[in-house]
């Protein structure tokens, strides 16, 4: 995987369909590149070279299946600390050394750092989060979700 | 946790289906029959792998399957978490109604932290510029009317770790 830019970055038209073309429903026939790349209007080997590309320069973080960790008997909380700022750096990389952590953001309020911890049991969660703690010195929020009213993760290039 | 029926899938993940997430939670080969490549890596044919992600994609346990794209990447540089302190007694009817939004991507109650964090609801926006992004708040405060209490917006300012979500070994 590329590094994620920071900045938007130039696509063309092939890529902006491509992008909104292949959030989802991408095929379980024996060739599915082919069969996207005819919907698409584009050769199998373009289609393939252009994820190869957005993938590389970080416009993709991932092709693949999207999973709901909770229906395998895993879990998965959101959790946030409010990490001093000559500390940020260290914290950041302590939190992110863990494997649990799936992604982490930098957010601009007094609990500055918000990542998402996935693990296979609950208790994976609970000893990720006494790690974190451990590491940092820091208490960790945990903010575990009661409801979900409504996920579906697409955005339009 | 996830409510309603979703639980009784949790038994249901077989050895060989546990072993296809860990195949493909990295990603999908970048080969013309990806399915039959991952199917000789775990000793199966390519028609099991498409049975078996065809019945993770019905059980929920796949959402779906194509490409994710970097927010920031695509020009969304504004990714805002809203926060909303929500009225007990009316969370539920308003969450379902501002996760019926087109622009909120996820919505969820969580629990507050009181006295450091008396919101309970969560909604996920993506846009372009600051301006956008205060139209958009201004649209979730009228759905939720005087259920609301305070709120505040919390915008990333940077991707520290994007791994997506990994099965342990």
């Amino acid at each position: 995987m590329g590094r994620p830019p920071a900045e938007a970055v130039e696509l063309d038209d092939a890529d902006r369909r491509l992008i909104n073309g292949l959030q989802g429903d991408f095929p379980l026939s024996d060739e599915p590149f082919a069969e996207a790349a005819a919907t698409l209007g584009v050769t199998e080997d373009e289609l393939i070279g252009r994820l190869r590309r957005l993938l590389d320069r970080g416009v993709l973080t991932r092709f693949g299946p999207m999973f709901q960790i909770e229906r395998m008997g895993g879990a998965f909380v959101l959790a946030a600390l409010s990490v001093p700022e000559a500390d940020f750096e260290r914290v950041a990389g302590q939190v992110n050394a863990l494997p649990e952590v799936a992604h982490n953001y930098r957010r601009e309020h007094a609990l500055n750092m918000w990542f998402v911890l996935a693990a296979e049991t609950p208790e994976g969660i609970g000893q990720a989060i006494d790690a974190i703690e451990t590491a940092t010195g820091l208490s960790v929020f945990a903010f575990p979700k009661e409801r979900e009213y409504f996920v579906e993760m697409k955005l339009r290039a | 946790m996830p409510e309603g029926p979703r639980r009784e899938t949790l038994a249901a993940l077989d050895d060989a289906d546990r072993r296809l997430v860990r195949a493909t939670q990295a990603g999908l080969p970048l080969v013309p029959r990806p399915w039959d490549l991952l199917g000789a890596e775990l000793g199966m044919t390519g028609e099991e792998v498409r049975r078996r992600m065809r019945d993770l994609l019905d059980r929920g346990v796949v959402r779906r399957i194509g490409c994710v794209p970097n927010h920031y990447a695509l020009g969304y540089r504004f990714n805002g978490m809203t926060v909303w302190d929500v009225d007990d007694e009316r969370i539920d009817a308003l969450g379902a109604a501002v996760g019926a939004l087109p622009f909120v991507t996820h919505c969820y109650r969580r629990p507050r932290r009181p006295p450091e964090w008396p919101y309970n609801l969560f909604a996920m926006v993506h846009c372009k510029s600051a301006a956008e992004a205060e139209g958009l708040v201004a649209t979730i405060a009228g759905v939720l009317g005087d259920a609301c209490r305070g709120r505040d917006v919390l915008f990333s300012t940077r991707i520290l770790k994007k791994t997506g979500l990994r099965l342990g070994v």
